[in-house]
């Protein structure tokens, strides 16, 4: 349980959130039609007759969408549907030249499912919060209007008219911003582990509807109002703490909260009517008459679920088995790309631990000083097993290491080869160690003595020492050993 | 030499193939007959030009040895079906000057097996009307008069009047039509010519103005059962442009045409006779019945006890998927757009379709929107689907005991223009016997069978299983080859 509360002027509230995610369908061509669905192309460059909604064109329903929809579902181990259907929604604007959109109300493609969202003490959430996922059903975009181009008349834009998206409804179980959030994150995850959407929320692959109402905490649910196209998980954040807040003042003010739709400000943080419920459209659904009833067969179904990749929460398990940190492991699974570069560090080799510590702390640490994303990271996994290996096998120690990796940034060259050209292999070379261990002992005599005389703190001076004299090529156990001996 | 515009399409294709005439001289035989037949008011657009083009391919092609199925054979085109480089009105204002650019798959089929066109041919606004009083253009006045010595202008059934007109008054040998609730038997029953919709799927839908998705249906319309299954022949096939599409192959229909019933059952539906319908109807049925018989067939009496619901389930039905299809003529992209001054987007929707729809289109509009809208939907489109499943079992039992089913195509023969324009019920009506079979999606034609007591031709109806157009085509030549139809139109216009 969350115990995230508005505190009221007469006690605290609680927030129930529901979100619609409208995820763009990774495809080449459109749900309905084969025309393209590239982001950023001239207007109007990506529309076929049956995006124009020409006199006697039909629609005909594109495989690869279906199949990344119900992949989806099954990454979210929901029930798949195999007979749905294809519904008209019935409504008259400029952008929706049909004058209905192809969606589906009464028979969706995937059902009930769930999804784990990662805990966050700080945010309050706890460990094992999971979020209901009532249905996922696909449905075509519309087209965008341009009110910027000339100064009495808007123009439209088709491109994006038909192009396809899984419309994935949460159920109210939602408490917080935070979990709102977490929920979002983890979905997209979820999605491009999966590869059905690529989760681009400022190239609108992906935005949500809130859904948002307010209750004294064990009541029943209060009226909710749905703020729409909300494109960023933050600005979803913000946009909860809004409309929550406005309802718990519009109630504790003797007002009710009324049921509408309303729209996100990104610039100020709030949200404002865009049309109340009497307002609403009678979008008049019915069964699209141009298109059979979908049906999935089972080899179908089982080429989707073969086809998954490992998911994140299965992925995280594996990590921890393997010793990984807990957080670690939450660190290199929430991006699919990070986890695949670190599958491939662990299949070249790689200790886990060793290789999550190094990832999560050295390789990201460069990445992020050189504003690079992992997928174009300088270094191959294979290389980096290299490196790692290096350290573990003594041949170089771990701040050799580090000046290692920092060439290989530079000149992408294999570890052994820099170790090997620069001469940095670490020695273990006992009469080499003890010879400059006498020389530190000499030139400090001092020191010597205090530790003697029982400041054994001054022991890691004396290794700083004497691999400073070694240029930090002796082996740091060695190091230890023999000055131990040494100074008996 | 003979009058060319008096052959069939196997004749015309036969005869140029013999090289008894060349396929430019048909084309401007009946090029000639339509420029004289303005009176009849058969066509929206004449294309003579379009018809000489594909004459001339036809007579290299005889020369160069590569015929094709339909080469030298010109046809109208129901102005429904997209055509490119030449308006496709729908007989609507609200497509008026509409030019696609692209061809719909049956009119493309037919133009790669060699047919050239006409014109494009009058019909009921949208398809929607059993008069072709509907149309932008003004209706189409058939080419059959009473014998009462009276001049009444007769209606040449609809929606597709001008195919029916076009053929009846020797136009052109052929047609495209399309059915959704009659619009090709009912015509064709009106003007004593022969049309079948085949079953729901054997044609591409793609590219014609769509009135009702799931009934609409394109099929051809000509003098003779034969000329019939030449032409579906090449207008049939699996398209994969439309997912309602049947995959299919297309039986080779005229070459195994016989109308030899031997071991066939006829199926005769008690609930088809009527109280009070005309007496000439009735013995035109059972005429019929007799000339089966008299072919080899037995006949049984089925019962479709659902018929009398599907007259309200249609006009359910097919308005709902027409108040939605309709939807995209909007004035946004093309066709007409009427902007008043001042007007914003919703002032713009509002009085383009108040200006581009005609009147019967409104009302089918507006019943459709009542019936999908909330709190009726149940009542109404729930109820009319679930009869439509009804009707469907009802014609999948009665084919248990029977192959075909013989019924008249229409409860009455033609009627005068504006005889019924002010009553949509008693115009409604027409589409009794029709309807059923559009519902169950099944292939049924409407062969000429007799003439009324006014000399007026009436039509049978033959209503067949799922994919069986030829049960269909089998029993209609039967019926043609018995009942010696050869009563035609006598010119006055």
């Amino acid at each position: 349980m969350s115990d995230y509360r508005i505190k009221g002027e007469t006690g605290e509230w609680e927030v129930v959130i529901g979100l619609e995610v409208h995820a763009q369908v990774t495809s080449n061509a459109k749900l309905f039609s084969g025309a393209a669905t590239a982001f950023g192309a001239e207007p109007n460059t990506q529309v076929s007759l049956v995006d124009a909604a020409m006199p006697g064109m039909l629609p005909v329903p594109n495989r690869e969408c279906v199949r990344q929809a119900v992949r989806t579902g099954m990454a979210i181990e929901a029930r798949i549907n195999k007979w749905s259907r294809f519904d008209r929604k019935n409504y008259f604007y400029a952008d929706l030249p049909q004058g209905y959109q192809i969606s589906q109300l009464y028979h969706p493609l995937v059902g009930e499912g769930s999804l784990h969202i990662e805990a966050d003490e700080k945010a309050g959430i706890a460990h094992g919060k999971m979020i209901g996922i009532e249905r996922i059903h696909v449905e075509q975009d519309a087209g965008k209007l341009m009110h910027d181009q000339h100064p009495t008349m808007s123009f439209v834009d088709l491109n994006r008219s038909g192009v396809a998206l899984m419309e994935i409804v949460s159920k109210p179980d939602m408490r917080s911003p935070a979990e709102a959030g977490a929920y979002l994150r983890k979905l997209r995850a979820i999605l491009r582990y999966v590869g059905s959407c690529d989760g681009n929320m400022e190239e609108g692959s992906m935005r949500a509807d809130v859904n948002v109402s307010v209750r004294r905490p064990g009541e029943p649910f209060g009226t909710r109002t749905e703020t729409k196209n909300v494109n960023s998980v933050r600005f979803v954040m913000q946009a909860i703490e809004y409309e929550a807040r406005r309802q718990v003042e519009l109630i504790e003010s003797g007002g009710a909260v009324v049921q509408e739709t309303r729209l996100f400000n990104p610039d100020t943080g709030t949200t404002r009517t865009m049309r109340s419920k009497e307002d609403a459209h009678d979008y008049r659904y019915f069964p699209d008459p141009d298109l059979l009833p979908l049906e999935l067969d089972d080899a179908f179904l089982d080429e989707c679920r073969a086809s998954l990749p490992e998911l994140p929460d299965a992925k995280r398990a594996r990590y921890e088995a393997a010793g990984i940190s807990a957080y670690n492991a939450g660190v290199l699974t929430a991006e699919v790309e990070s986890a695949r570069w670190f599958d491939a560090l662990l299949d070249a080799g790689a200790e886990p631990k060793a290789a999550a510590n190094w990832v999560t702390s050295e390789l990201f640490g460069a990445l992020n000083r050189l504003g690079k994303d992992i997928s174009d990271c300088p270094v191959t996994p294979a290389q980096a097993a290299e490196l790692l290996g290096l350290v573990a096998d003594g041949t170089i120690s771990g701040s050799i290491a580090k000046q290692v990796f920092e060439i290989m940034l530079e000149t992408g060259d294999a570890p052994a080869k820099i170790v090997e050209e620069k001469g940095l292999k670490q020695t273990s070379d006992t009469g080499a160690i003890e010879k400059v261990i006498g020389e530190v002992l000499a030139a400090n005599a001092d020191k010597v003595d205090q530790y003697r005389g029982g400041k054994e703190a001054l022991f890691g001076f004396f290794v700083g020492q004497t691999m400073k004299a070694m240029q930090g090529k002796a082996n740091p156990q060695v190091v230890n050993e023999l000055l131990k001996k040494a100074l008996g | 030499m003979t009058d060319l515009t008096n052959l069939t399409v196997a004749q015309i294709r036969d005869g140029h193939r013999a090289g008894d005439f060349s396929a430019v001289e048909v084309a401007e035989a009946f090029n000639a007959n339509v420029a004289d037949a303005k009176a009849l008011n058969a066509f929206i657009v004449e294309t003579p030009e379009h018809a000489i083009e594909a004459a001339k391919a036809a007579d290299a092609d005889r020369a160069a040895g590569t015929l094709k199925p339909l080469s030298g054979v010109p046809i109208g085109m129901k102005d429904l079906f997209c055509t490119k480089g030449v308006q496709t009105t729908a007989a609507s204002h609200m497509l008026e000057g509409f030019v696609p650019r692209y061809e719909s798959t049956v009119s493309q089929k037919l133009w790669d097996a060699g047919a050239g066109m006409l014109g494009k041919l009058n019909l009921d606004q949208f398809a929607m009307g059993s008069s072709n009083e509907t149309s932008y253009f003004g209706n189409v006045i058939s080419p059959w008069r009473r014998k009462d010595g009276g001049n009444a202008a007769l209606a040449p059934g609809g929606s597709s009047g001008g195919s029916s007109a076009a053929i009846a008054a020797r136009l052109c040998p052929a047609a495209t039509g399309t059915d959704t609730g009659g619009s090709i038997r009912q015509p064709a029953a009106f003007t004593g010519i022969t049309g079948i919709k085949p079953t729901y799927g054997r044609c591409s839908r793609w590219g014609i103005v769509a009135f009702a998705s799931s009934l609409d249906q394109a099929g051809p319309m000509a003098r003779d059962v034969r000329d019939c299954a030449i032409m579906l022949e090449n207008m049939a096939g699996f398209d994969p442009k439309d997912a309602t599409s049947l995959d299919l192959p297309v039986p080779r229909w005229e070459d195994a045409l016989s109308s030899d019933l031997k071991g066939k059952t006829v199926g005769i539906p008690k609930e088809y006779r009527l109280d009070g319908i005309d007496p000439d109807i009735d013995a035109m049925w059972d005429a019929g019945i007799a000339m089966l018989k008299d072919a080899g067939a037995d006949v049984v009496e089925v019962s479709l006890p659902h018929t009398r619901y599907a007259l309200p389930a249609y006009y359910i039905i097919a308005p709902a998927e027409a108040s939605s299809n309709l939807a995209r003529y909007d004035g946004v992209r093309y066709g007409l757009r009427d902007l008043p001054q001042g007007a914003g987007l919703q002032e713009m929707y509002a009085a383009t379709r108040a200006e581009g729809f005609g009147a019967e289109v409104k009302r089918r509009i507006m019943i459709g929107t009542y019936v999908l809208s909330a709190g009726f939907y149940d009542a109404y489109y729930t109820q009319a689907q679930k009869v439509r499943t009804l009707i469907a079992r009802d014609f999948e039992a009665a084919f248990a005991s029977c192959d075909v089913i013989l019924a008249p195509t229409a409860p009455s023969a033609a009627f005068g223009l504006g005889e019924k324009a002010a009553d949509p019920l008693a115009m409604y009506l027409n589409d009794v016997f029709a309807v059923p079979a559009s519902l169950a999606g099944l292939p049924a034609m409407s062969v000429p069978a007799a003439l009324n007591r006014e000399g007026l031709p009436l039509g049978l109806q033959i209503i067949g299983k799922a994919f069986d157009e030829q049960g269909v085509l089998n029993a209609g030549l039967a019926i043609e080859e018995r009942a010696g139809f050869t009563a035609r139109a006598e010119k006055w216009w």
